[in-house]
């Protein structure tokens, strides 16, 4: 790669004119709110919302030693994996096939990325429906099949419900950027892998996949992130955290106590907490999953 | 090691679009064959049909003794030297070179010892531990080397393997690969467009065109007796001279009407086309007519000096043709020169291009 030469501009604001809106945006939708809940976070309101009361860290320790706090990191931690692997697994599956395929490519690839269009709210329906112990086309086969199907009581199965829905809607955009990342490897590497005497599973693993290490990484961030955040309009939708509290996460958890049970103090403090669990994993991420990342 | 066999090997994209049109080489053991053409005239289709990554429409590629058609790519113990060279980018290259071995289950010690002796014959020691983005073009040339080698295959194919390089890394490698080939003593085929790295390299040149073989034989017997004017322009450089005539009562006519004489050459009535080398041309001071051999008027459109001799570039009979002269060249364009083939010196094709 060329070295790139530093550009100058002839207007000194310029640089600063350009970066405005998007510094402007990262301000007043990141910097602002999140300056809004750590000050949120360490005051207490009064029932009636009439005085404000300085507690210090007092939110923090009350949310930290409440179990069902710890039930719902819990709860986030395991859906988190579940989706991000299950997520992750099938769009790469599923971009190896359509790799493979040669009449027709453009259209199997269009019609895998359409689930990414649509919207939260309305996936979490869409799986609602489909599986609704009383009205559920899908519910109504597993339990004709004599499997005791209730999402509404059983905690186990709703939690496959919400990773199931969360982790379809995510496929479609791991699925094109996995597309995107086996186009970009030779196609003569895996032809002298071949003549090599590497069998196909065998070319995959020691071929193929390391080199899709870059995508791997950036969608695991990705899809990181997505689980602990986005699924909220899916979890809203399907479950709604229940039943009891077992798919309420803590992205869920916030809106629940802030929005419904109007605890401000503590759903500040626990948005902040929850802002500092990501920093920290993106950035043990960066640190030591990427070192075993090699960029072509 | 191994002969490489090829009896009427076609090949057929889709239902109708034919690359390779019945072909038929024999390459005896420890033998160099070099494909030569333009681009898409079916030599790497060919090669890639050797290798198994390619299906083979019709006809048998038989190695050694075995017909290979329906084996993988794996089984006909082969190796590949890619343009690109084809190397894992994240695998040092002692792993590169060991991969293919450890898929087939060879003890570490032989693998080490293998690879160990393949990077000593390529100087490629001190670059064991490095991965291919560190190496330069042609270390990593070297490298793609080193892997087929360690393999001690059957067969050796080259699909334009210097081509990424730089033209005086080329010829260095060139040199090289010819005399790695022959120390080893492995069949090689070798796919090339460039007709010098061609004629260097070959012990069995074949000449491609448009899916069909237009010539085979040994590099400086084709260049001595190109069978159609295909393979007379597209071997040698600067290309031979291609000149039509058409035959009349007396004598032979040019495209713009000269007339010179038949000097005993047989041109049937449908007319011909008379060939010769740009080297094979004397500048007569004269005008006279050479004994037994075809005077010609010139008209010099140009000079390129290049050093040790010089290209005179000018028009005879209305087609371009191109003069190679020792030393420096006096000629200016407008200039009009007398030049003489030597009778053995002229090759005579059919208005078809085939040699008569």
């Amino acid at each position: 790669m060329a070295s790139s030469t530093r550009v100058t501009f002839p207007n000194k604001f310029l640089p600063y004119l350009l970066l405005a809106p998007q510094l402007a945006i990262t301000a007043i939708f990141f910097y602002w709110p999140a300056s809004q809940a750590i000050q949120q976070s360490v005051l207490r309101e009064d029932p009636f919302g009439l005085s404000t009361q300085f507690v210090g860290l007092g939110n923090f320790k009350r949310v930290l030693n409440d179990p069902n706090y710890l039930n719902s990191l819990q709860v986030t931690v395991i859906f988190s994996i579940a989706t991000a692997l299950i997520a992750m697994a099938f769009a790469l599956l599923l971009a190896v096939m359509a790799d493979k395929v040669i009449r027709g490519k453009g259209v199997y690839r269009t019609l895998l990325i359409w689930p990414y269009a649509v919207a939260p709210a309305i996936a979490g329906m869409l799986w609602l429906f489909l599986f609704n112990p009383s009205m559920g086309t899908l519910a109504y086969l597993l339990r004709s099949t004599g499997y005791n199907w209730d999402p509404l009581l059983n905690s186990d199965q709703a939690m496959l419900l919400v990773v199931a829905a969360a982790s379809w809607k995510q496929i479609s955009y791991n699925f094109l950027f996995f597309v995107a990342g086996l186009q970009a490897i030779p196609k003569s590497l895996i032809e002298a892998a071949a003549i090599d005497g590497a069998g196909e599973m065998k070319r995959f693993w020691t071929i193929v996949f390391p080199l899709l290490a870059p995508t791997t990484f950036f969608l695991l961030v990705v899809n990181t992130v997505y689980a602990f955040f986005d699924t909220f309009g899916i979890i809203h939708a399907v479950t709604g955290g229940g039943p009891g509290k077992a798919t309420e996460t803590l992205v869920y958890k916030v809106y629940n106590d802030g929005f419904v049970n109007l605890i401000l103090g503590d759903s500040a403090a626990q948005s902040v907490i929850l802002m500092v669990i990501v920093i920290a994993m993106t950035a043990v991420q960066f640190r030591y999953v990427e070192r075993k990342v090699h960029y072509g | 090691m191994a002969s490489v066999e090829l009896t009427d090997v076609r090949k057929v994209y889709g239902s109708s679009v034919e690359a390779v049109k019945g072909v038929n080489i024999s390459i005896h053991d420890g033998a160099l064959c070099v494909l030569v053409g333009p681009s898409g005239c079916g030599k790497s289709t060919l090669l890639r049909m050797i290798a198994g990554l390619e299906s083979i429409t019709d006809g048998t590629v038989k190695i050694d003794t075995t017909v290979v058609n329906n084996l993988g790519p794996a089984e006909r113990d082969i190796a590949m030297v890619f343009q690109n060279y084809a190397l894992y980018p994240h695998m040092k290259v002692y792993d590169n070179m060991a991969y293919g071995l450890r898929n087939r289950g060879m003890p570490k010690q032989e693998i080490d010892k293998r690879v160990r002796d393949a990077a000593q014959i390529l100087e490629l020691t001190q670059l064991l531990e490095r991965r291919p983005k560190e190496l330069s073009g042609g270390q990593r040339q070297r490298v793609a080397m080193g892997r087929a080698i360690v393999r001690s295959p059957k067969v050796f194919l080259f699909d334009e393997p210097l081509s990424n390089l730089d033209a005086k890394l080329r010829g260095q490698m060139r040199v090289e690969i010819k005399n790695l080939q022959r120390q080893l003593g492995v069949t090689s085929v070798y796919v090339t467009h460039d007709q010098l790295e061609a004629m260097t390299l070959a012990d069995i040149l074949v000449v491609m065109n448009g899916g069909v073989v237009e010539q085979i034989g040994a590099p400086l017997d084709i260049y001595e007796k190109p069978a159609s004017t295909f393979v007379a322009s597209f071997i040698g450089a600067p290309p031979m001279n291609l000149v039509p005539v058409t035959a009349d009562g007396s004598g032979l006519v040019l495209k713009d009407g000269t007339r010179i004489g038949a000097q005993g050459l047989a041109v049937p009535a449908s007319g011909a086309i008379i060939g010769f080398r740009p080297e094979d041309l004397e500048v007569s001071a004269g005008t006279n007519t050479h004994v037994g051999g075809l005077a010609l008027d010139l008209k010099v459109l140009g000079v390129e000096p290049v050093g040790a001799e010089s290209y005179v570039y000018g028009i005879i009979g209305g087609e371009r043709v191109v003069v190679r002269v020792a030393g420096r060249s006096t000629s200016q364009t407008d200039d009009h020169l007398r030049v003489i083939v030597p009778k053995e010196k002229l090759h005579l094709f059919n208005d078809a291009g085939k040699r008569i």
